[in-house]
């Protein structure tokens, strides 16, 4: 019975592992009562996988049974592979029991289809109401609502969770015809915006009267799988850009596709496109943080992310004339243009210079990145390096830069 | 000339020892944990005991002059035991009362900065305890785990383990520095246990183990195998994320 729920826990783990999603913040779910657990704004990782990423939540599907056939998943119904699935019960003993040894900040469920949508929801819920009923649990829960659900699943759904998701997986409609033939993009729109709609109407409520429900406090989130079809990035950070505007996303996430099987559906490939989904992020983040347009970072002249050079940095190089900024005069959103200036550092940038000039050497031990911050910046008794007039050479100085400094290390 | 000052290594004997500079017009080079001092030939050292009427003065005027958060985060930076720290808070101190203006966010000052980088780091060490304390359930209920954090933590890390965990006994208690934390379901309260045994690398005892400790412990290693993903394996962001010194911590970590 143990040896069979272990292995269980391997098999539904590995097949819930292509989420790349395990965020557990956005939610202050207070410990109410003297019960287990709860939620701190920020989330935390408890753990991290060999390929660095964050584990902070259990992750698994309640079942790797499949009625579907998308061509990028191991759970397909064509795909020769050992099927199980968990009971309720062991889902909320695992869940508790990691929980209170501070393994986990939470749970993060998913689910094959079985027999349809709403079954197989119905079960994911069955399951959040019981820990937070029966094990009085405030910890996090994220469901992965399954494409095409109902309002009164959703409306239950989100009773129970922090935070929701339906996955676009393929960013483009012509695309996943191909691949998933059984999916469309409207059965992920439709459920998104409803929650959208119940999302904010829930705030107002809340602003009214402070004993009404919480309905999926840390919003909702999606997921598009990248480089199992053609799209640009252009085309698939346009999409992201429309998921945060017109949907109210909290956060979009960008997998490299991994080749899991030869299905002839999908390109031939053989590794990850890890780069590029790198890159995706920083665009992503400059989008959100940074106060950048989708159309500065790509458009139809740059359909594509420069994989050489942070997006930032190509910005930059395209718009020279921009530059250089003087740091003790700009306004912050100048400042955060600058290539290896982040954040942090443009805040205490904007914090220091009230006291006085801030120097070179104050922005450097700051903890900017001056390799690439040099070219575009001019304070007191500093001079920008020579023949930085022209994109290309400061771009094969940053580049050449960085390559000589590794291999140094050798 | 006395130049260098000592103290019994408490933050209320630090800020004795600032009242004393301001009174005796002291200009110390160094200001050390008594335990910690090893004369040397040209030290005219003295000892500053601690009168928490003169700590809370020069305490006071900080709060005054200082956000709440400028507050503590020098306390925080006081607990990373490092080396310079009395030296740096002594001249972030001198700074605050020589200017008018509220001096906490003037990155220019080499003390500011300092104290900003110093909290930075005890902040992540206060973080990576939130993240990394692994309980193994005891025979007598007690949900209990070693740590030997870099920095002097335990003052701040109970507030979110009790918050959290408020329906379970537990302790947390560094090994290095020999105190640690229980709360016994009411109360947290801070412990020294008299001859601890332990195992191996001043580990929770596996005899005082509940009866599936060891299977939960063997799933969790499970776990973390299976959502590993082999092809974007990527150990470089593994070590930076998770440094080899908490290792012994993490049962997803030992080999056996
Ligand atoms: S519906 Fe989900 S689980 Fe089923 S094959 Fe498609 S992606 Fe996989």
């Amino acid at each position: 019975m143990k040896s069979d729920l272990s292995e269980k826990l391997k098999i539904l783990a590995d097949a819930a592992k292509y989420d790349v999603s395990c965020a557990s913040s956005g939610s202050n779910r207070k410990n109410k009562g003297k019960g287990l657990g709860n939620a701190t704004g920020m989330g935390i990782c408890h753990s991290y996988t060999e390929d660095g990423r964050c584990v902070s939540l259990l992750k698994i599907l309640l079942t790797n049974h499949c009625i579907y056939d998308c061509a990028y998943c191991v759970s397909r119904k064509s795909n020769d592979i050992k099927r199980v699935a968990f009971t309720v019960q062991e889902v909320v003993a695992l869940t508790i029991n990691f929980y209170r040894r501070n393994y986990i900040e939470g749970l993060f469920l998913s689910s094959g289809i079985f027999k349809n949508a709403d079954y197989t929801n119905e079960r994911l819920i069955r399951i959040a109401k019981k820990l937070r009923n029966e094990e009085n649990f405030h910890g996090y829960i994220h469901l992965k609502i399954i494409p095409g659900a109902s309002a009164e699943v959703m409306k239950e759904a989100g009773l129970y969770a922090d935070r929701l998701s339906v996955n676009l997986e393929i960013p483009s409609e012509r695309s996943l015809k191909h691949i998933a033939p059984e999916k469309n993009h409207k059965s992920v729109y439709e459920p998104m915006n409803w929650l959208k709609e119940q999302i904010i109407e829930n705030r107002e409520d809340r602003k009214k009267h402070r004993s009404a429900p919480v309905f999926s406090p840390a919003g909702q989130s999606t997921q598009m799988i990248i480089g199992a079809s053609p799209e640009a990035d252009c085309e698939i950070l346009s999409i992201a850009a429309s998921l945060y505007d017109k949907q109210g996303l909290k956060r979009v996430y960008y997998s490299g596709y991994i080749p899991v099987s030869s299905d002839d559906r999908l390109p031939a490939v053989t590794s990850v496109p890890l780069i590029r989904e790198n890159r995706l992020y920083q665009a992503d983040w400059l989008f959100r943080f940074y106060g950048f347009a989708m159309d500065e970072i790509v458009n139809k002249t740059h359909p594509n992310l420069d994989l050489e050079i942070d997006p930032k940095l190509g910005y930059a190089l395209r718009h020279l004339e921009l530059f250089p900024v003087d740091v003790n005069t700009a306004p912050y959103e100048m400042i955060l243009r600058v290539p290896g200036i982040g954040v942090k550092t443009a805040g205490m940038i904007i914090q220091s210079r009230r006291y006085g000039k801030v120097r070179f050497e104050d922005i450097k031990k700051m903890g900017a990145a001056m390799k690439r911050a040099r070219y575009f910046i001019t304070a007191p008794n500093y001079s920008l390096p020579l023949s930085t007039d022209q994109p290309s050479s400061i771009r094969h100085q940053i580049v050449y830069q960085g390559k000589k400094a590794q291999l140094s290390l050798f | 000339m006395v130049n260098i000052l000592l103290y019994d290594g408490t933050y209320e004997g630090l800020f004795s020892v600032f009242f004393d500079c301001y009174k005796e017009k002291y200009a110390p080079v160094s200001i050390q944990k008594e335990r910690n001092y090893q004369p040397a030939m040209f030290d005219h050292s003295t000892f500053i005991p601690t009168e928490l009427v003169k700590s809370d003065r020069v305490m006071k005027g900080l709060r005054k002059k200082l956000s709440s958060t400028a507050f503590s985060n020098l306390t925080k930076a006081f607990f990373s035991e490092f080396e310079d720290i009395e030296m740096t808070i002594y001249e972030y101190v001198q700074l605050v009362f020589n200017n008018k203006m509220n001096i906490e966010k003037d990155y220019r000052q080499s003390s500011v900065l300092r104290i900003s980088q110093v909290t930075k780091k005890v902040n992540r060490e206060i973080h990576r305890m939130h993240a990394f304390v692994r309980f193994q359930k005891t025979t007598d209920n007690i949900y209990a785990a070693t740590i030997r954090p870099d920095f002097d933590v335990i003052p701040f890390i109970g507030s979110h383990f009790k918050e959290r965990y408020a329906d379970q006994l537990w302790m947390i208690y560094d090994t290095k520095r020999d105190y640690g934390l229980f709360y016994d379901l009411t109360r947290l309260d801070i412990i020294r246990l008299e001859n601890p045994e332990w195992e191996g690398n001043k580990k929770i005892k596996r005899t005082l183990y509940s009866n599936n400790e060891i299977e939960f412990q063997t799933m969790w290693k499970n776990y973390f195998r299976a959502t590993s993903i082999s092809e974007r394996k990527n150990m470089k962001l593994h070590l930076q994320h998770m440094p080899r010194k908490y290792w012994h911590y993490l049962p997803e970590k030992q080999m056996v």
